[in-house]
């Protein structure tokens, strides 16, 4: 097989092009620039016309790619440490939603800091959102590790993060490649709710999330990438992390050293090989690039070994929140409940308000929609979120605040098309715009309504950022005028409303609908209604 | 001495008003409180419910520990039902009678009778009739408030010092109404408890 000069950046930008990808989206920041660079400029990358544009910021770029992942297509998204905490939400959340298509977040850490504000270390985020993590050592296992990948993810249906470190990243070596696997075809999430993060279905999410964590160890400790090597001398055992092993290889490689060595690149750590380390050896030493995360794991405060009960091992609950029963069961006290619930009582999920401006947005769009088929209507953080409960069934996506724009050009990169966004105004001035610089940087053919109700109306009706700011602002953007249309959403209308998404969704561009009707609960808010007066919105 | 209340209703039902005027007759008369809530989603119509904890005492919990409710006190006949593991054995509920529909499969209000009456210490309510009644619809949370007060160890002149305060920049007459509507609630629970 072909055997090439690359930089682990590099590497890993060519296992992923073996490994199936259809798309890249990333935000430069070293030391992970030159991944997305390999791709711009790679041959078969550009055959394939893979998605290979830098995205607005790291945020932007993270739900792009868990749209792609979400219309069935295998991903990557690439940033530097840093760059990590403006994903964080979409990162975070991408976990509880799980991917469809296979998705990596190739996170760069930069220790010593050689061109950052600091040496934060990305393992940490990948353990607060519980996913899988490859941790490369050389150039081949960059390479290994991005063709693998997918097939982690995808075996999970979860986001697994690659971990690199700067001297790795900006590193030449010899890699040989691998057969390539073909990409995948549309493939729309088996459960149309997987990616709607309402607090029921979140809660369902999170708890296989918490199921499948041994899941995890066991894959750790069968994998090829985490190696125990056998030692005479237990006075010491040593644990590696990436590309430590190779600094202790340098040193030991014409001496006399029989420690045990337990090289880790596959988290979470191979919970089996590390308690063997740690009761052959009298003392174990930590190396790794960056924080002291596994180190700390282990060590905890206590020179004793007295024994910790509490969520780990069942004594609470590992999910929800405490309560006064819940403690009281786990310090052996009897808990007396009152009568059960009657099985008569039913579920009284929020819904929308009767009368409220989304009901008839979505009423139109449902109509409009139905000639596309279902599946393709990506959404966000607000009232409107209620779209996706009976008898509207209207959005398939809700993620972290601003996604619906950016998960519906991933989706239609990835070929969905056509594909809509739906957002509130509060949302829109909070992390939407961002999303909208994308969509007509690439002239994606998304149509994103933003439903404009003069309000933050979810949490109370607090004020809007965006009042009487949106029409100039998605002008401003970029969005074609012909293409971006007011309207007012209303019984009396729906006719109109209709034919206008019908239009916009044929439309091979940037299309920008706004429903605007001031939100009902505020009708009382004499100073938001002077405000609309003044601004002409009515 | 110490009164453990689950409040419950329907988002936009107004049980939030409730606890207002239990906490300020509470804390105006120097017993602990403690009450707690929960935001945002709930508003949209969908299931409510505030815990409202009074002692004598420090207070622990904001939370009431299953089996711990002195009362539930609910604005809607099937919100009470969804609460009764809260309840103590020798419990109240005190309901409003009249069922908010805003779901498709919502149970015949019969059934939800039939199951709040096997509860021995029960009152239902009819608080928007009897509101109507003295010409304030509005104060049919109050006539709930009134309708528990006779199981809620805080004498009625703190309840009614409470309606003062809350109501009192809106004027006499509806300050007044409020009491009307309080005393009416009482009246219905001392003769059919």
């Amino acid at each position: 097989m072909e055997k090439l000069l690359l930089l682990g950046d590099e590497a890993i930008a060519q296992g992923a092009i073996d490994g199936g990808i259809s798309g890249f989206y990333g935000y430069p920041g070293t030391p992970s620039t030159e991944i997305l660079e390999y791709v711009q400029h790679n041959k078969e990358a550009i055959a394939k016309n893979m998605h290979r544009e830098w995205s607005a910021n790291e945020k932007t770029a993270m739900e792009s790619a868990l749209g792609m992942s979400y219309a069935g297509k295998r991903a990557m998204v690439t940033m530097k440490h840093v760059g990590l905490n403006v994903a964080a939400d979409a990162f975070v959340n991408s976990a509880v939603t799980g991917a469809n298509g296979g998705l990596l977040v190739l996170c760069a850490d930069d220790p010593s800091m050689h061109s950052s504000q600091n040496e934060q270390d990305s393992r940490f985020y990948a353990k607060f959102a519980m996913i899988p993590v490859l941790e490369p050592t050389n150039q081949q296992e960059a390479y290994d590790m991005a063709y693998y990948g997918f097939e982690l993810s995808e075996k999970f249906r979860i986001p697994v993060m690659i971990r690199i470190t700067t001297r790795l990243a900006h590193s030449r070596a010899g890699v040989v490649r691998k057969a390539v696997k073909p990409e995948n075809g549309i493939k729309l999430p088996e459960d149309p709710r997987q990616f709607v993060l309402l607090p029921a279905i979140a809660r369902r999410n999170y708890a296989k999330l918490l199921s499948v964590q041994p899941d995890f160890e066991k894959e750790s400790e069968a994998s090829p990438f985490n190696t125990y090597t056998e030692g005479s001398d237990k006075k010491l055992g040593i644990i590696t992390c990436g590309i430590a092993q190779n600094y202790l290889l340098e040193n030991i490689v014409d001496k006399e050293f029989n420690h045990p060595v337990l090289k880790i690149s596959q988290y979470p750590i191979p919970r089996k090989q590390v308690n063997k380390i740690l009761e052959e050896c009298d003392q174990v030493m930590v190396i790794e690039d960056g924080y002291p995360v596994v180190e700390e794991m282990l060590k905890g405060y206590q020179e004793k070994g007295t024994k910790i009960i509490g969520r780990l091992d069942g004594t609470l609950p590992r999910a929800g929140e405490l309560d006064p029963a819940i403690v009281a069961r786990a310090i052996g006290l009897e808990v007396n409940a009152g009568p059960d619930v009657p099985s008569i009582v039913k579920q009284r999920p929020p819904a929308m308000c009767v009368g409220c401006g989304h009901i008839d947005a979505y009423t139109a769009l449902n109509e409009a929609l139905a000639e596309y088929g279902t599946g393709r209507v990506f959404s966000d953080i607000g009232c409107y979120t209620l779209g996706a409960l009976p008898p509207y069934n209207a959005i398939n996506s809700c993620v972290d605040m601003g996604a619906s724009i950016t998960m519906a050009k991933g989706a239609a990169d990835a070929g969905l098309i056509p594909a809509v966004a739906v957002i509130g105004d509060s949302t829109f001035s909070h992390s939407g715009i961002t999303g909208l610089i994308d969509a007509v940087s690439e002239n994606s053919p998304i149509t994103i309504i933003i439903s404009d109700n003069f309000t933050t109306g979810m949490t109370g009706g607090q004020d809007s950022k965006s009042l009487g700011r949106i029409d100039d602002i998605v002008k401003g953007v970029g969005v074609d005028p012909a293409h971006i249309r007011v309207l007012k959403p209303s019984k009396a209308n729906m006719d109109e409303v209709v034919a206008i998404m019908k239009e916009e969704l044929a439309y091979q561009g940037v299309s920008v609908i706004i429903p605007r009707r001031q939100c009902i609960q505020t009708m009382k808010n004499k100073a938001l209604g002077e405000k609309i007066k003044a601004l002409g919105l009515k | 001495m110490k009164t453990d209340i689950v409040l419950s209703g329907v988002g936009g039902q107004g049980i939030l008003s409730i606890a207002a005027t239990l906490g300020t007759a509470a804390l105006e008369n120097n017993l602990h409180l403690k009450q707690s809530e929960i935001h945002g989603m709930s508003q949209r119509g969908g299931d409510v419910q505030s815990s409202m904890r009074i002692s004598d005492q420090d207070i622990n919990s904001d939370l009431i520990p299953l089996g711990g409710a002195d009362i539930i006190l609910s604005v809607e006949p099937m919100e009470a039902l969804r609460h009764l593991p809260y309840l103590k054995k020798t419990g109240w509920v005190v309901t409003n009678a009249t069922p908010f529909e805003n779901i498709p499969d919502y149970p015949a209000i019969e059934d939800i009778h039939a199951e709040i009456k096997k509860i021995a210490n029960h009152i239902i309510i009819d608080a928007d009739a009897i509101a109507a009644e003295i010409g304030s619809r509005r104060s049919s949370n109050i006539v709930m408030l009134g309708a528990a007060s006779p199981f809620i160890e805080i004498p009625y002149e703190f309840l009614e010092d409470g309606i003062r305060k809350i109501f009192g920049r809106k004027g006499d007459d509806v300050v007044n109404k409020n009491l009307e509507a309080l005393a009416a609630g009482r009246k219905y629970s001392e003769e059919n408890r």
